[in-house]
């Protein structure tokens, strides 16, 4: 049982190598390429220790426990293709970090390399060895983050930021795609388990979300494939450094999606929207990919579109999905990955060594770096289809297939053709590689001489070409077992023997391999100095770039629509905000009640009250009138305001309500007080406001008039509907049943406040005691607008000696009634527990009588002769509130339990002493002080101003003397 | 009943959002005041209509739930009422202190330009 754990070293072993490389100091060159190297071939020793199990057709499992309720589980498995395709990996990855540690310069800095190639190899050998399908997504969308930093290696340079910018977007956006197919596959087969879904193709297949679940899965697949139409992020993460584009461009992040597709084609694979979607594409890649490569003239673009190129005639076996055809995708894999990695790092030392990759430039370098120039020209015949090496194998493998396998539609009648055409470019590009870069007149103007390199720079390519031979020549000894192994571990343990051969005699496929040759030499013989000297792309089909789509596409959805979205939902003006807020309010209430509205027969609306109705009349207009008169009669629209609020309070009281009554009418005062301070600071409006009569003003109040009346109507409909239905049962009937026995009082609704729900209560006087002291803060840096900072014309003489002798004997009554209202808020807030009153309400009648006295004098009168310390107040009742609460902890009983009992008490009687009046007392307290500070705070703005004007005055008067 | 009531609500409303769209900030303070009336009334009509059965318990005895008001929206709107109070003085005080900063009892501190 050494098995799981030794899955479980191979998964975590890079990441934990990651993490070290990332911490070792910027130059241990050396180091960091020791620890990667010894990490990854570890991996590969783990590998030849799973070997045998895995040949004889096991699948071996790993599994970590991780959310086992929700049936997540880290799950991985490793069968034969897994096994491959890993090894595959970790074998590039080896000679790339050696290759790496003589290609990056001394100032690169080797730890960060060293620490995302590790990362993202872990991200890789995860993606393969997952056994559950959302595992794998994550894996997936690891390898694009990844893969973003090693493109970006190069930060210094814009190219590189956009190549990695661009890469990341398509990848990353193909990986959500690819979640959405897997989310889409799980729930079709019942399990994210990837086994079970690999054994419900056919549920799969006939399955009505089948379409959609294929093009999204296909997007994941294409976008990291690199194929038409979204090959174009490619070409641009070639300003990655060289052992970036080797690892990644080769053998690992192309080849996921590959690698996805021939997993999943038992699944999904086998219908006719597979073979016309995944072959069609695969075919158009190859094609096109081969036909672009033949005009870069840089030598990685060359190889980019290469790439695209033989991942697309990977891809069009995997549509065919024939038993062959995997084969020879599987086999295509490790071919290009070979060849393809050892091009890519023989274009590297060509880069290293001369300076430039511009094969325009470049010419005859056989003489100067003959070995490279050896290895480069054999690893490019492979990749030209030339007999004897291993490109050549796969390709005859899949002219084979494009020619014996048929379906009967039209695209599989063209396939041999299609596979001919593109391999006439292919032997082209590969001919054109070969020839200007190693033969021809020495070069001139390069920016170094090249000359050979050192020797551990050229070794992993000696190693890679090496394997290109040794597989051609003899195929069945080398690779053939391990094929068959992950040819049968993807399509099932009954697949016969496939015996992987160089001679097959003379056939079709070996008549289409010879003409693709010779036309192929012929083609670039005969255009060789035009393609040198035209455009980077084929005649025509150059002008039509997929990228520009990209960037129309990423600039609006980045820049300018986020803009425009931002200049409709967030204006800087507050008046189109706020009616957006209430269109929104009106469509939620119109989405809610859609259709819902009517008059439910077993609860029908009572008979209208006359009497109701009339106060209701009034109500409304005094309401309508507010609106109207609130611009140019301030005080006309308070006054009509306040009536408004007396009929809401008197509707409270009508329907069983008498806190609320009570509350309302107390609040209503000291509202209105409010407003009036308020109103002394507003400028004055006698004139009207310009422009206010145009007709673009009138639109404005038109639209919002209707936008206001739909709100209204909407309310009302709301309201309606609601009230006219049955009320459900409550956890209302619960507070009435217990809050006698529980609370100790029979005032539900105050025993709910302090007692039931006491915390909310005490975070709302928090907030209370929080806005107070916010309106006392601003206020202290207030400064007045010039025109209201001088005196107010009715404090001018006469008029003022006139309003002081008016004010005399409502002046007096109001003294008298301070200790009537103290009484009164005692009486509150005594008898609130059971019947209506409490805290709220008594705090707001103590509040009104030390308004009253402010209002009977002057400030001064008042402050000379009674000291209030609002927040003192404020302090008192919020410590009491707590205290109370924390008070209960002592008897062990959670924060703001309530003790009630009734104390006897000689000659009063029976009386209710519950630990939730104490809490009530705080309420009471923050209550006062809150309302006082903030009301008395403004009012003593007038005094301040008085004493800046008089100040004023003073300074005016020193400078005249 | 309920039909004055949801039409009261609803002139409430309509009246609170008209003023809620203007640019003076005095006329916003009472479109304000005039939504949270709306908005108390129908808190407190989700409870239903109840006339003369306020939420007062007996002291002892079986208590039926569907005799009394519901507590609950009253609970929930006495509160509500505190704290539309402390609002309105929030913005009271921003507003006039906006207006000593900007010159302007516009929203937006400026006029509207033309």
């Amino acid at each position: 049982m050494i098995e799981p754990n030794l899955i479980l070293l191979l998964v975590l072993l890079p990441f934990a190598g990651s993490l070290v490389a990332a911490t070792l100091p910027s130059g241990a060159r050396t180091g960091t390429a020791w620890l990667s190297g010894l990490v990854l071939s570890a991996g590969l020793l783990i590998l030849a220790a799973l070997h045998r199990p895995v040949a004889d057709g096991q699948v071996l499992r790993a599994k970590l426990s991780w959310v086992p309720s929700l049936g997540l589980d880290l799950d991985f498995r490793l069968d034969g293709f897994a096994w491959l395709f890993v090894t595959l990996v970790l074998g590039i990855g080896v000679l790339v970090v050696l290759y790496a540690r003589y290609y990056l310069a001394k100032s690169d800095p080797a730890p960060r390399f060293h620490a995302c190639i590790l990362a993202f190899t872990g991200a890789m050998v995860g993606m393969l060895t997952s056994g559950n399908v959302l595992m794998l997504v994550v894996f997936w969308e690891l390898t694009s983050l990844v893969s973003f930093l090693l493109i970006g290696y190069w930060h210094q340079s814009p190219a590189a930021r956009d190549g990695a910018r661009m890469a990341l977007v398509i990848t990353a956006a193909g990986g959500l795609c690819l979640l959405a197919a897997m989310l889409l596959l799980g729930r079709i087969a019942g399990s994210y388990d990837l086994d079970v879904i690999l054994a419900s193709g056919a549920a799969i297949r006939t399955h009505p979300l089948y379409g959609a679940t294929l093009a999204l899965f296909l997007i994941g697949a294409f976008t990291k494939s690199a194929q038409v139409p979204f090959h174009f992020w490619l070409p641009n993460a070639m300003a990655a450094p060289t052992p970036v584009s080797a690892f990644l461009h080769s053998a690992t992040m192309v080849k996921a999606g590959v690698f996805l597709l021939v997993r999943f084609s038992p699944a999904l694979g086998g219908t006719e929207a597979w073979f016309f979607a995944v072959t069609g594409i695969g075919m158009a890649s190859l094609t096109f990919g081969a036909m672009v490569a033949l005009f870069r003239h840089d030598l990685k673009g060359l190889l980019a579109y290469s790439t695209i190129s033989n991942l697309g005639l990977i891809t069009a076996l995997a549509g065919i999905g024939s038993r062959a055809a995997i084969l020879a995708g599987i086999f295509h894999i490790v071919n290009h990955a070979v060849f393809k990695a050892s091009l890519f790092m023989a274009a590297g030392i060509i880069d290293h060594e001369s300076g430039t990759r511009d094969m325009r430039r470049l010419s005859g370098l056989i003489r100067l770096m003959p070995v490279t120039g050896t290895l480069a020209i054999v690893a490019a015949a492979s990749m030209a289809g030339v007999p004897l090496l291993n490109g050549f194998l796969s390709k005859e493998m899949f002219f084979a297939e494009a020619v014996d396998w048929h379906n009967g539609t039209w695209l599989d009648d063209a396939l041999p053709y299609i596979a001919t055409f593109a391999s006439v470019f292919t032997v082209a590009y590969s001919l054109r590689f070969i020839a200007t870069v190693f033969f021809g007149p020495p070069p001139v103007d390069l920016p170094q001489t090249p000359h050979e390199p050192v020797r551990w720079l050229r070794w992993p390519v000696e190693l890679l070409v090496m394997a290109c031979l040794v597989v051609g020549v003899v195929p069945g000894l080398t690779l053939g077992p391990t094929l068959n192994m992950a040819a049968r571990s993807v399509l099932g343990a009954d697949l016969p023997y496939y015996s992987v051969a160089v001679w097959h005699g003379l056939n079709t496929p070996l008549v289409m391999s010879f003409v693709a040759l010779v036309l192929g030499a012929a083609l670039y013989l005969g255009f060789a100095d035009r393609i040198a000297q035209g455009p980077e792309g084929p005649p025509l089909i150059h002008r039509l770039q997929a990228q520009r789509l990209y960037e129309r596409f990423m600039l609006a959805a980045t820049w300018t629509g986020p803009r425009r979205l931002l200049r409709v939902v967030a204006p800087d003006r507050l008046q189109p905000q706020l009616r957006l807020i209430v269109l929104l309010a009106i469509a939620g209430t119109a989405y809610m009640t859609w259709g819902r509205v009517g008059i439910e027969p077993r609860l029908g609306p009572t008979a209208p009250n006359a009497g109701f109705l009339l106060m209701w009349v009034v109500g409304g207009a005094c309401a309508v009138g507010a609106a109207w008169q609130a611009k140019y009669h301030r005080f006309a629209a308070l006054v009509l305001l306040g009536v408004a609020g007396l009929v809401t309070c008197l509707t409270f009281a009508w329907f069983s309500a008498p806190d609320l009554a009570v509350t309302q009418l107390l609040v209503e005062v000291v509202t209105t007080v409010l407003l009036l301070l308020g109103l002394r600071w507003m400028p004055r409006r006698r004139e009207e406001i310009s422009g206010d009569r145009l007709l673009a003003a009138r639109g404005r109040r038109g639209r919002d008039l209707v936008i206001a009346v739909a709100f209204g109507t909407a309310m009302s409909l709301l309201a309606f509907t609601v009230m006219t239905r049955p009320q459900l049962s409550t956890v209302g009937d619960w507070f009435l049943r217990h809050a006698y026995s529980e609370g100790g009082g029979t005032n539900v609704v105050n025993v709910i406040l302090v007692d039931f729900r006491a915390f909310d209560t005490f975070g709302e006087i928090t907030v209370l005691v929080i806005v107070a002291l916010t309106v006392f803060a601003l206020l202290r840096r207030f400064r007045p607008a010039d025109e209201s900072a001088g005196r107010p014309e009715q404090q001018a003489t006469p008029t003022a000696r006139a309003l002081r002798d008016y004010m005399l004997v409502p002046s007096v009554i109001m003294q008298w009634m301070f200790p009537v209202l103290i009484v009164l808020s005692a009486y509150l807030f005594l008898r609130g527990h059971d019947l209506p009153g409490g805290g709220f309400s008594a705090g707001v009648t103590l509040a009104i009588a030390f308004l009253l006295q402010y209002l009977a004098a002057h400030v001064r009168w008042v402050e000379s002769r009674l000291t209030v310390l609002p927040a003192f107040w404020m302090g008192f009742g919020l410590l009491v509130a707590g205290g109370t609460g924390l008070g209960s902890w002592v008897f062990g009983y959670p924060f703001l339990t309530a003790h009630a009992q009734y104390v006897d008490l000689p000659l009063i009687g029976e009386v209710p002493a519950a630990t939730a009046m104490i809490f009530d007392l705080g309420v009471f307290g923050v209550v006062v002080g809150a309302t006082v500070l903030m009301l008395i705070a403004i009012a003593h703005q007038s005094l301040r101003s008085a004493r800046a004007r008089a100040e004023e005055a003073e300074r005016q008067h020193e400078e005249a003397a | 009943m309920e039909i004055v009531l949801s039409a009261a609500i609803g002139v409430l409303a309509a009246s609170g959002a008209w003023l809620l769209m203007r640019p003076r900030s005095f006329q916003v303070i009472v479109g304000l005041c005039l939504l949270s009336y709306a908005v108390n009334l129908f808190i407190f009509a989700m409870g239903r209509l109840t006339v003369g059965a306020p939420a007062i318990m007996p002291k002892r005895g079986f208590v039926n739930p569907d005799a009394y008001a519901d507590p609950i929206p009253q609970a929930l709107v006495l509160t509500a009422i505190v704290i539309s109070f402390a609002t309105t003085a929030l913005f009271l005080v921003v507003m006039i202190a906006a207006r000593g900063f900007t010159g302007s009892d516009h929203v937006d501190g400026q006029e509207r330009a033309p």
